[in-house]
C-alpha cells in the first residue's frame, strides 16, 4: 500500500472510531477542518509510526505541523525510511 | 510497657494443635518444636537487645527466626531477598542494626558488622530466650525505585485486625499466601498463622504456579491471600481446579470486578473478599460484598480506623499503622493530625467509592489524566482477558498516549484476537472518555509481575 493510501485509510479509521466522520481527504483540505482534534492526531500519528515505521513529528529538529493534508502526507512522504 | 505484659509470637506456639506446622516446596517444621529448638548459630539469648536484620535465602528459616527473635531482639528487619545491596549500608545505618542473621554472611561482610550469625535448618535443641523487649517490627516499603523507606510497626499494631477475627476451634485453618512473609500483606497471614492456631504453607521463589497450586491443594489449604495479579496468575492455570479453599483474599493492588468475579466462578462456595492494606498505613478494612471498590459509609465508620477523602486521595488514620519511618532524614509518616496520605486515588459514584490507581502513576495526555488502573478494568471485564497493564507512550503532539497490553484468559482465542481487540475498544469507548481509549492494543503471552507480587509498571 503506498504512504498516501495508508495514511488516508488510517485517518478514515480513527476517525470511525472517534466517531466523527472526515470530510473529502483532498491534498488542500485544512487539517483544522479535518475534524481531528490533538488527541486524534496523536493517535493518527502513533498509528502510522507503527505501520510505517516512521514518525516525522518526532523525528524533525524543529517543531512544525502541517497545515494541509498535502503537506502532512509529504512529511510522511519525504522521510527517509 | 514492662516485660511481662509483652506477649512474644513464641507464647503462641503450643496453642491449638500439636501436628500444625509451617512449610514450603521442600521442609516442614512442627510449631511446637521451634519452643524447644533452633536455627539460629548462636543461643538466641546472645541477640537480647539487639537491632537485627534478618536476611536469609528461606522464608521457612526467616519465619523460624521471627519467632525466635521476636520478644528478645530490640529491632528485628526483614529483608526481602531481592534487597537492594547498594543500600545495605543504608539501611544498616537508618535501623542502627548491630547483628545480621544470614546464610549469605559473604554478602554482609565489610558493612562494619561484627556480629554476623548464621542460620538454617535442621533445628537443633535450644532454650528460648526470655522475652524482654517490646520487639520493633521494620519493614520496607515496596516502591519500585530508589531507596526504601523504612517502616516500623509494633507486633500490636501489626496484629490489631487479627484479635477477634476469630476461627473455628474445631477445625483450625490452614493459611497460604501468595506474598512473601517478609512483606506486610505476607506477613499478616504469617501472623494469622502463629496467633491462630493453624497451619502454613509458605510460597517458594521460582516455583512454578501449576506446582505451587498442586501443594496448596495437597497440604489442604483452606485460608489463601495474594494480589489480584497474583490471582489472574493462578486462574490462568490448569492446577486451579483441583484447589478449593474456604476464605479466599486480595490485597495489594486494585481488585476489580473482572477478578472478583474470576475468583467466584472458580471457588463457588468460598468466602472472597478484598483487604485495603499497607505497609505504612497497616490494615485499613476488608469489602466482602463481591463488589470492586468500598461503600461510601466506611469512610469515617470503619472499626479501629478514620478515613478521609482529600484531594481524591484516601487518608487513614489508624491504630494499626505503622509508628514511624525509620532513619535520619526520614520524612513524616502522617500529617499534623495522624493521618497516612495512602497516595491511592479514589472516585466516588453512587454511594461506593471505587480506586481509580495511584497518585504517581497517572499519564497525562495532552493535559488530561489517565489511571492506568482504570482503563485495566475496563479492559479486563472483557471474558477473553486475564490481564492487562496499561501503559504511556511518548505522542509528539499530546505528550503521551495511552496503550494497552493484554494477556488472553485461553489460547484457545489466539485465532480472535482482532475479534477481540474491536470488542475491549468498543467497551472502552462506551465507558471511558476518548483520551483514556487505548491507540494500541498488544496481546502478549504474560505480564512481569514483581516479586512484591504487583504488576510490573515500570518494566
Amino acid at each position: 500500500m503506498s504512504v498516501r493510501l495508508t495514511i488516508v485509510s488510517a485517518m478514515q479509521q480513527v476517525a470511525q472510531e472517534q466517531g466523527f466522520k472526515t470530510p473529502e481527504l483532498t491534498d488542500d483540505l485544512l487539517l483544522h477542518q479535518s475534524g481531528f482534534d490533538s488527541l486524534g492526531f496523536a493517535v493518527l500519528v502513533a498509528r502510522l509510526e507503527d505501520e510505517l515505521g516512521i514518525d516525522p513529528f518526532s523525528t524533525a529538529d524543529d517543531a512544525f505541523f502541517p497545515e494541509t493534508l498535502g503537506d502532512f502526507i509529504g512529511a510522511y512522504e519525504n522521510v527517509p525510511a | 510497657m514492662s516485660p511481662r505484659e509483652i506477649v512474644a509470637l513464641s507464647h503462641y506456639l503450643t496453642k491449638g494443635s500439636d501436628s500444625r506446622t509451617l512449610s514450603d516446596a521442600t521442609c516442614e517444621v512442627a510449631f511446637a518444636d521451634i519452643a524447644h529448638t533452633s536455627c539460629l548459630g548462636v543461643e538466641p539469648s546472645e541477640l537480647a537487645g539487639r537491632s537485627v536484620l534478618l536476611s536469609l535465602s528461606t522464608q521457612l528459616v526467616t519465619g523460624i527466626a521471627m519467632i525466635e527473635l521476636d520478644g528478645v531482639a530490640r529491632r528485628m528487619l526483614l529483608c526481602p531477598p531481592d534487597v537492594d545491596m547498594s543500600y545495605a549500608a543504608d539501611l544498616i545505618a537508618d535501623a542502627e542494626i548491630d547483628a545480621i542473621v544470614t546464610d549469605t554472611p559473604e554478602r554482609w561482610q565489610g558493612l562494619g558488622i561484627d556480629t554476623i550469625v548464621a542460620a538454617g535448618l535442621p533445628l537443633h535443641p535450644a532454650a528460648a530466650a526470655a522475652t524482654t523487649h517490646a520487639t520493633s517490627w521494620l519493614m520496607l516499603t515496596s516502591g519500585t525505585t530508589g531507596r526504601p523507606k523504612i517502616v516500623a510497626h509494633t507486633l500490636a499494631a501489626l496484629t490489631g485486625a487479627i484479635v477477634g477475627d476469630t476461627v473455628a476451634k474445631d477445625a483450625p485453618p490452614t493459611w497460604a499466601t501468595f506474598y512473601d512473609i517478609r512483606r506486610y500483606g505476607g506477613l499478616q497471614i504469617f501472623l494469622r498463622a502463629v496467633l491462630g492456631g493453624g497451619a502454613m504453607v509458605l510460597s517458594a521463589p521460582g516455583e512454578a504456579i501449576g506446582h505451587h497450586l498442586a501443594r496448596l491443594a495437597t497440604r489442604g489449604v483452606t485460608h489463601i491471600s495474594g494480589t489480584p495479579s497474583h490471582w489472574r496468575k493462578a486462574l490462568m492455570n490448569p492446577a486451579i481446579g483441583s484447589f478449593r479453599p474456604d476464605y479466599v483474599r486480595l490485597s495489594g493492588e486494585i481488585a476489580d470486578q473482572a477478578v472478583l468475579d474470576g475468583l467466584r466462578n472458580a471457588f463457588p462456595h468460598a468466602s472472597i473478599g478484598h483487604a485495603y492494606a499497607s505497609t505504612e498505613a497497616g490494615v485499613g478494612f476488608a469489602v466482602n460484598d463481591g463488589r470492586e471498590g468500598f461503600p461510601a459509609a466506611l469512610i469515617g465508620n470503619a472499626p479501629g480506623i478514620t478515613m478521609k477523602v482529600v484531594d481524591g486521595s484516601l487518608r487513614i488514620k489508624s491504630t494499626r499503622a505503622a509508628h514511624t519511618y525509620v532513619g535520619r532524614g526520614a520524612p513524616s509518616l502522617t500529617d499534623a493530625d495522624g493521618f497516612v496520605d495512602t497516595g491511592d486515588m479514589v472516585e466516588l459514584r453512587n454511594d461506593r467509592y471505587y480506586f481509580v490507581g495511584r497518585r504517581d502513576g497517572v499519564i497525562n495526555v495532552g493535559g488530561l489524566k489517565v489511571h492506568p488502573e482504570e482503563v485495566e478494568a475496563v479492559i479486563n471485564q472483557h471474558p477473553s482477558v486475564r490481564m492487562s497493564r496499561v501503559r504511556a507512550r511518548r505522542s509528539p503532539i499530546t505528550g503521551s498516549l495511552v496503550v494497552a497490553e493484554a494477556v488472553l484468559a485461553s489460547v484457545a482465542d489466539a485465532g480472535r484476537t482482532g475479534a477481540i481487540r474491536e470488542a475491549i475498544l468498543a467497551n472502552c469507548r462506551a465507558s471511558l472518555p476518548l483520551h483514556k481509549v487505548p491507540a494500541a492494543i498488544r496481546f502478549v503471552q504474560q505480564l512481569e509481575v514483581t516479586a512484591s507480587g504487583k504488576l510490573a509498571r515500570h518494566a
